[in-house]
C-alpha cells in the first residue's frame, strides 16, 4: 500500500535529516561553552569539550550519536547539565501538545466558519468586515498582540490571569495569541477556495438537482474547499513551533518552543538534535495524515 | 493516550508558595561543581553550603558549615573546624572527608567544572587537574579527622575565605553521586547540606524549595516554601509583580528599562525600588593586535571621547556610576584610580600626534555588540558611541551585532576591532577584575600582554601585607586604564531589587547581589530577631568605607542591632 | 441571497459585478465590449472594482515615495537628538524614539527594507514555489514523493541555525563583493542582503505544498483527459488549463506570504538577529515598540505608527490581490 511505503520511508528520512542537521549545527560558529565566562585556562576548556566528545572528529561524533540514539539515549544537554534530553522532552512535550492543539483547534474553529461566511457573502459588508479582522490577525505579530491582550483583558479588566500555566483559565490568552494568526490565514484560504468551489460545475449540477443550500454547502462544497487548508496545516505546524516561542516567553509557559530557539542560540547540540528529530518525525507524520485526508476529501485524487 | 498526555499537559494547581521570587533566566545546572551563572548560584546557595557562607547584609564570608577557623601567620595555611550538628538532609554527618572528596571532584577533569580555576589557589590543585600529579594526597587539602580540615595555599590569597563561600567549594553528597552519576540531582530524595531542599524542578517553569529541618541553622530559615520563577520577559515579570503573584524581582533585566525613571519617582511605586552598588563593570575591549588599535594613542583618543554621563542619563537611567578604573570603588582592598577623562580636545590632539588629524586616513572601525532583544541597552549605547566618535574625531564606526556565542568566539579569536564587554566580580576583591588582564588569562581577549602588569599582579598575589598589596593593585590598575588602555571602562552597574519593604524583609542590597533565601521573610506578624550570623571573626580585610546606597527605610539598622553569636 | 438568485434565474440575464457565487455565468451583454481581448476585458473588470482600484492607487503613490525617501525625508536617517520619547507634535509627526530620532523618518526608511524583503519573498514564492508545487502535483507518483519529502526535510531544519550560519559564514565574502562593486559605503548592507536571501530561501515552501495539493486535485478532472485526448503536451496542459485555476489560491497565498516574511523578520529582530541598528525595518520598529507595552506608562506612538503603516499597506496589497483574482477569474465572464 502507498501509505505503508511512506511509513517505511520515515526512518531513512529521519536519518538524512539528522545528518543534515548535525552538519548545519556544527558549521555555525561558536560552541556551547562560548559564554562570557570563557574558562580561565585552556585545560579547563579541554576538559569540558572532552566530556561532551566535542574534541573528536565530526564523523566520529556523528556515529557515536547514532549509536546512542539506537539505545534511546538522546544525550545530556550542554546547558542544563543535570538533565538529559529525554527528561526535558518528557517534561515539555505535553505542554506543547496542549498549547499547540488548542491553538490549532482555535485557528480552525474560528477560521473555517469565518472563511465560509466570507465566501457566501462575498462582496458584502460582512465579507469586508471579517476580511479586515482576519487581515489584522495576520499582520500583528505575537509579541504585540500578546502584551496588548494581557494589558486589556488581564491587567485592566482582571478577567484572566497575567501569565504562567496553571489552570485552564491560564490557557485562554496564550491560545488566542498563538491561534489568531493562523485563524486569519485559514479564513482567507477557505474564503478563496470556497468561492472557487461554489462556482464549479458539479455544484451547479447539485443546485439544479434541487438540493438545499446547506446540504450543498456541507456535503459537497466544504470538503473540496478544505483542500488548501489541509495542505497548509503542515506548514502551519512549523509556524506554530516558532510562534510558540514568543507566546511562551510572554506567558512563561514551559513548552518546547522556548527550548527550540534557546538551544539554537546556546549551541546546545544534544538538545537541539533531539528536538529537530522529534519535530521532523511529527512533521512527516502530519504530512502523511494530511495526504490521507486529501484523498478522503477529494476522491478523485490518486497519488500513483 | 493522547488524552492522557493532554491532561498531564494541563497545569497542576498546587498550593502556592510562601515566597515567590522572579529569578530571571533558567538555572543551567544546580550541581555546585558545574554551576556557573548567577541564577545557578542563587538556587545552589539555598541547597548546599560550604565552609563559609555569605552574610546577607555585607556579602562578606562568615562561618557556615565550619564553626570556626584558624589562619597561619603567613596566610598560607587554614584550619577549619566543622560543626558537630552539620548533617545531610537525608541523615548522616557531614564530615571533613566529604569536603575533601567534593573539592577533588571539582578538580577531576571528568567532572568538567568550568570554575575549577577557583581551586587553583590551593597547593598542587592545578597540577592535579592537568594530570601532572596523579596522587590526590598531593593536593593541599586534607581531612585531619572527621571534623577538621586543613588547607594549604600556594600564596597568601587574601580572598580565600570568599572563595570558601563560593558555590564551587560547596560540599556535595558523595554516596548519591557515586551511585547515580550525572543524574544524581534528578533522584529523590536529594541529600542537601543547605537551608532548603529541592522540592520540584521544572525547567522554564519553576524551582520549588522546601525548608530543610535538619540544617544546622534551620531555626533561622523563615519561609517554608519558596518558588523561583525563571522569567525571561520584563513585561511579564512586572505584570506578575503588580498582580501580587511575585514578591521579589531581583534581576535588573526583568524591569522594563524605560520605566526606571518613572518607578523611581512615582509615589506609588517608589517604595518598591531598592538600588545598591553592584560589583560589575561595563567596558569596551580593544583588539590591540589589529592596526590602528595597536597604537595606544589612538585607543586613548577613542576613550577620551566617550561622554559616559550622557550615556548613563540618556540610555540607562538607573543612576549608574561613571567608571574611572576597572574595579568598582566600593570593592574591599581597593584604592581609587584616576582614569582617562572626557576630553575631546585632548583626544583630537592625540589623534593628530598619531598621524591621523581629523580622523583622516583611519579605516572604518567596527564596534561589536552581542545581539539581544530590543530592550537591551547594548545596541543603543553603540548607536550613541558611533555618534560621539564621528562628531568629536571624525572616525567612522560601524555597528556590528553578532549573536552571543559568535560575539564571544570573535573575542577569543581576536576577530574584532572594538567589542563590548561586561564582567561581574566573583568575590569582593580587586583581583577578580584585574586578574583578567594578565597575559595568559583566557578571559583577556585583547591580545594585550604587559610584563610589568603581570609582575605587579604576581607581587600582589604573594604579598601578605594588605596595605602594600592594595598599593600594588592600584599601580597595576592605573597602568591598565590610564597608560596603556587596552580597555575603556564605561560604567559600574547599579543593581536593584524590586520588592515591597512593608511586606518583605531580610533582603539587603550588597555589592555581590547575593541574598541568602533563608534570611528573607515575608509578612510575618512577629518580627523575628535576626540572630543570623556570628560576629566577623578576625576577618583579614579592612571594612569598606563606602556606604552602599539603599532605601530600606531603616530596617537595616534594626537588624544590625540584634546580632548575636550563636552557641 | 437565495431571493436574488431566484430573481437572476428568472430573468436569466445579468450577473452582478460582485460575482455572486452560484450565479449562472453569463456572457457579457455589453455588445460594445465583445471585440476586446480577454486580457483587456479583465482590466476593465479590475477598474470597475472601486476598492481594489483605490488600493492600487495608494500603492502606486506609496512606492515612489518610499523609493525616493532619502531625498524627501525631513530628517537624516540617524539624526540623534536629545528630544527623547517625544509624543507626536508639529515637529515630529510620529514622535521620537529613545535616541531622539524622528519616527516618521524611521518608519519610511523601514518601509524600504520591509517592502524589499516582502517583495523578494513573494517573488521567490511565486516563481520557485508555484513551479515546484505544480510539477510535483502534476507528475505525481515517485517524483511527487521525492519533491515533497525534500520540502519536508528543509522544513525540519532549525531555521534560526540556518540563518545564523548564512549570516555569519558568508558575511565576509559578501561584504568584500559589495565593496568591490559598490564602494566601501555598501559594506553594512551585506547583512541586509544575506537576510533577504535567507528569508527568500524559506518563503517558497508553504506555497509549494499548497499548489501541489490543488494541482493533484485538478489533474484528475475531465478537462485534463479531454486535452490529453486532443494531443496537448503536458506543459501546455499545465500552463493553459491547470494553472489558471490555481491562480486564485496562489494570489491569496502571495498576499499572505508578504506579511509572513515581514513578520518573520520582525521575530528575528525580537531575538536580535534581524536588521542591524542603526538601520530599521517595520519589523524591528514593531519589535522595539512592543517592548514598550506595559500597564504603567506607554509610549504608544512607538507601537501604533509602525504597526498601522504595516497593516494599511498589507491591507492595500490584499485588496489589490483580491481585485486581480476577481478580474482574471476564468470562471467568470469569458
Amino acid at each position: 500500500m502507498f501509505f505503508l511505503k511512506r511509513l517505511l520511508f520515515l526512518i531513512p528520512l529521519l536519518l538524512v535529516i539528522s545528518f543534515l542537521a548535525f552538519g548545519l549545527m556544527r558549521s555555525a560558529p561558536g560552541g556551547p561553552f562560548d559564554s562570557n565566562r570563557v574558562p580561565a585556562t585552556p585545560e579547563i576548556e579541554r576538559a569540558l569539550r572532552a566530556k561532551y566528545h566535542l574534541d573528536e572528529p565530526l564523523l566520529k561524533q556523528y556515529v557515536r550519536y547514532l549509536g546512542d540514539l539506537s539505545r534511546g539515549d538522546f544525550g545530556v544537554s550542554t546547558k542544563y547539565r543535570n538533565h538529559t534530553v529525554n527528561d526535558i522532552i518528557r517534561q515539555a512535550l505535553p505542554v506543547s501538545l496542549t498549547l499547540g492543539g488548542l491553538a490549532f483547534c482555535f485557528a480552525l474553529g474560528l477560521g473555517i466558519p469565518c472563511g465560509v461566511v466570507m465566501a457566501i457573502r462575498r462582496g458584502q459588508w460582512a465579507d469586508h468586515a471579517l476580511g479586515l479582522l482576519s487581515l489584522i490577525g495576520v499582520c500583528l505579530p505575537g509579541f504585540v498582540l500578546g502584551p496588548l491582550l494581557v494589558l486589556g483583558l488581564a491587567v485592566r479588566l482582571d478577567w484572566l490571569p497575567v501569565a504562567l500555566w496553571e489552570s485552564p483559565l491560564h490557557f485562554v490568552l496564550p491560545t488566542v495569541t498563538l491561534g489568531l494568526l493562523f485563524a486569519g490565514k485559514v479564513a482567507r484560504l477557505v474564503r478563496e477556495s470556497m468561492t472557487a468551489t461554489l462556482q464549479s460545475e458539479f455544484i451547479i449540477a447539485a443546485r439544479a438537482k434541487g438540493l438545499s443550500e446547506s446540504a450543498i454547502l456541507i456535503k459537497h462544497a466544504l470538503r473540496l474547499a478544505l483542500l488548501p487548508v489541509v495542505s497548509f496545516s503542515a506548514p502551519m505546524l512549523a509556524d506554530l513551533l516558532t510562534g510558540s516561542f514568543v507566546v511562551e516567553s510572554i506567558f512563561q509557559i514551559p513548552g518546547l518552543g522556548g527550548f527550540f530557539v534557546n538551544s539554537s542560540l546556546n549551541r546546545d547540540y544534544p538538545l537541539l538534535m533531539g528536538l529537530v528529530l522529534l519535530y521532523a518525525a511529527l512533521l512527516l507524520l502530519f504530512n502523511l495524515a494530511a495526504d490521507v485526508l486529501l484523498v478522503a476529501l477529494d476522491r478523485r485524487i490518486k497519488y500513483e | 493516550m493522547a488524552l492522557g498526555l493532554l491532561l498531564s499537559g494541563c497545569g497542576r494547581s498546587e498550593p502556592s508558595a510562601d515566597l515567590v521570587i522572579a529569578n530571571g533566566g533558567e538555572a543551567g545546572s544546580l550541581d555546585p561543581a558545574t554551576a556557573t551563572t548567577i541564577e545557578d548560584l542563587r538556587v545552589c546557595m539555598a541547597l548546599f553550603e560550604g565552609l563559609m557562607r555569605v552574610d546577607p547584609v555585607t556579602a562578606q564570608p562568615v562561618p557556615g558549615l565550619a564553626e570556626r577557623f584558624e589562619k597561619s601567620p603567613d596566610g598560607r595555611t587554614y584550619l577549619f573546624f566543622l560543626r558537630t550538628n552539620a548533617v545531610w538532609s537525608t541523615g548522616g554527618r557531614i564530615t571533613a572527608h566529604d569536603f575533601v572528596w567534593s573539592w577533588l571532584r571539582v578538580l577531576d577533569p571528568a567532572t568538567a567544572s568550568e570554575y575549577a580555576g577557583q581551586l587553583f589557589y590551593i597547593k598542587g590543585a592545578e597540577a592535579y587537574f592537568t594530570n601532572k600529579v596523579r596522587n590526590p594526597s598531593q593536593v593541599g587539602v586534607r581531612a585531619l579527622d572527621d571534623l577538621t580540615l586543613r588547607v594549604e595555599l600556594v600564596n597568601p590569597t587574601a580572598f580565600f575565605l570568599d572563595l570558601c563561600a563560593f558555590q564551587t567549594l560547596y560540599v556535595v553528597p558523595r554516596a548519591a553521586i557515586e551511585k547515580h552519576g550525572d543524574r544524581w540531582m534528578r533522584v529523590r530524595p536529594l541529600a542537601v547540606s543547605g537551608p532548603y531542599q529541592l522540592d520540584q524542578w521544572r525547567l522554564n517553569d519553576r524551582v520549588r524549595l522546601r525548608r530543610n529541618p535538619r540544617y544546622w541553622d534551620a531555626v533561622n530559615t523563615h519561609c517554608e516554601v519558596v518558588d523561583l520563577l525563571p522569567l525571561r520577559n520584563a513585561s511579564t515579570a512586572f505584570n506578575l509583580y503588580e498582580r501580587g503573584a511575585v514578591d521579589i524581582i531581583w534581576d535588573k533585566e526583568l524591569i522594563p528599562s524605560e520605566l526606571y525613571p518613572f518607578l523611581r519617582t512615582n509615589e506609588a511605586h517608589r517604595v518598591n525600588f531598592h538600588s545598591f552598588n553592584y560589583l560589575g563593570a561595563y567596558f569596551l575591549r580593544f583588539n590591540t593586535t589589529r592596526p590602528p588599535l595597536d597604537d595606544p594613542r589612538i585607543r586613548k583618543a577613542l576613550a577620551m571621547c566617550i561622554d559616559k554621563q550622557r550615556l548613563i542619563d540618556k540610555i540607562l537611567k538607573t543612576g549608574e556610576l561613571i567608571a574611572q578604573g576597572l574595579v568598582p570603588p566600593y570593592t574591599t582592598n581597593h584604592l581609587p584610580v584616576t582614569g582617562l577623562p572626557y576630553d575631546p580636545a585632548a583626544a583630537r590632539k592625540l589623534l593628530d600626534e598619531a598621524g591621523h588629524p581629523g580622523g583622516r586616513g583611519l579605516r572604518r572601525i567596527e564596534y561589536s555588540v552581542e545581539s539581544a532583544g530590543p530592550s537591551s541597552p547594548h545596541a543603543k549605547i553603540g548607536v550613541e558611541l558611533q555618534e560621539m566618535w564621528r562628531t568629536h574625531l571624525g572616525v567612522e564606526v560601524e555597528l556590528r551585532q553578532t549573536e552571543k556565542q559568535v560575539h564571544t568566539k570573535n573575542q577569543k579569536s581576536l576577530d574584532y576591532d572594538v567589542s563590548r564587554s561586561t564582567w561581574i566580580g566573583d568575590y569582593n576583591d580587586p583581583n577578580t577584575f584585574l586578574d583578567l588582564f594578565r597575559g595568559n588569562n583566557g578571559n583577556n581577549r585583547t591580545g594585550w600582554k604587559n610584563a610589568r602588569y603581570d609582575e605587579l599582579m604576581d607581587q600582589a598575589a604573594a604579598q601578605p601585607d594588605h596595605a602594600r598589596r592594595t598599593e600594588l593593585l592600584r599601580e597595576a590598575e592605573t597602568l591598565l586604564v590610564r597608560d596603556e588602555a587596552p580597555i575603556v571602562p564605561v560604567y559600574f552597574f547599579s543593581g536593584f531589587n524590586y520588592y515591597n519593604s512593608a511586606n518583605v524583609s531580610g533582603i539587603w542590597g550588597n555589592v555581590l547581589d547575593i541574598h541568602p533565601i533563608n534570611a528573607i521573610q515575608k509578612k510575618k506578624s512577629v518580627v523575628r530577631r535576626l540572630s543570623f550570623v556570628a560576629t566577623a571573626q578576625a576577618h583579614p580585610t579592612p571594612p569598606t568605607n563606602h556606604e552602599p546606597r539603599t532605601t530600606n527605610n531603616g530596617l537595616r539598622n534594626t537588624e544590625h542591632g540584634t546580632r548575636s553569636t550563636l552557641p | 441571497m437565495s431571493e436574488k438568485e431566484v430573481e437572476s434565474r428568472k430573468l436569466g440575464v445579468e450577473k452582478t459585478l460582485d460575482g455572486l457565487p452560484g450565479a449562472i455565468p453569463q456572457l457579457s451583454t455589453n455588445r460594445a465590449q465583445l471585440h476586446l481581448t480577454p486580457n483587456q476585458r479583465s482590466w476593465l473588470r479590475f477598474r470597475r472594482n472601486k476598492p481594489a482600484l483605490l488600493c492600487l492607487v495608494f500603492l502606486a503613490l506609496l512606492a515612489p515615495l518610499v523609493a525616493a525617501w532619502p531625498l524627501v525625508a525631513p530628517y537624516a536617517a540617524n539624526a540623534i537628538t536629545d528630544e527623547q520619547f517625544q509624543p507626536p507634535i508639529w515637529k515630529h509627526w510620529f514622535g521620537t524614539d529613545v535616541h531622539g530620532r524622528d519616527l516618521l523618518t524611521r518608519v519610511f526608511y523601514g518601509a524600504r527594507v520591509s517592502l524589499l524583503v516582502g517583495v523578494v519573498g513573494a517573488g521567490v514564492a511565486l516563481v520557485i514555489g508555484v513551479t515546484w508545487g505544480a510539477v510535483s502535483g502534476y507528475v505525481g507518483g515517485r517524483l511527487d514523493g521525492a519533491m515533497m519529502r525534500f520540502v519536508d526535510v528543509i522544513y525540519s531544519m532549525p531555521s534560526i541555525i540556518f540563518l545564523i550560519v548564512l549570516l555569519t559564514t558568508l558575511r565576509a565574502t559578501v561584504a568584500k563583493w559589495l565593496i568591490n562593486w559598490f564602494g566601501p559605503e555598501a559594506a553594512p548592507k551585506s547583512h541586509l542582503l544575506l537576510l533577504v536571501i535567507g528569508l527568500g530561501a524559506l518563503s517558497w515552501l508553504p506555497m509549494a505544498r499548497i499548489v501541489r495539493g490543488q494541482v493533484l486535485s485538478l489533474r484528475q478532472r475531465a478537462f485534463v483527459d479531454a486535452s490529453r485526448a486532443l494531443g496537448a503536451s503536458h506543459a501546455r496542459i499545465l500552463w493553459h488549463h491547470i494553472l489558471p485555476n490555481v491562480w486564485g489560491i496562489v494570489i491569496v497565498y502571495l498576499t499572505l506570504t508578504v506579511p509572513s516574511v515581514i513578520l518573520y523578520e520582525s521575530f528575528l529582530s525580537y531575538l536580535g538577529l534581524g536588521i542591524q541598528p542603526p538601520m530599521a525595518s517595520w519589523g524591528s520598529l514593531v519589535a522595539e515598540g512592543a517592548a514598550q507595552i506595559n500597564p504603567v506608562q506607554i509610549y504608544w506612538w512607538l507601537v501604533v505608527f509602525p504597526a498601522t503603516t504595516l497593516v494599511l499597506t498589507l491591507l492595500a496589497l490584499n485588496f489589490v490581490g483580491d481585485g486581480l483574482r476577481d478580474a482574471f477569474d476564468p470562471k467568470g465572464q469569458t
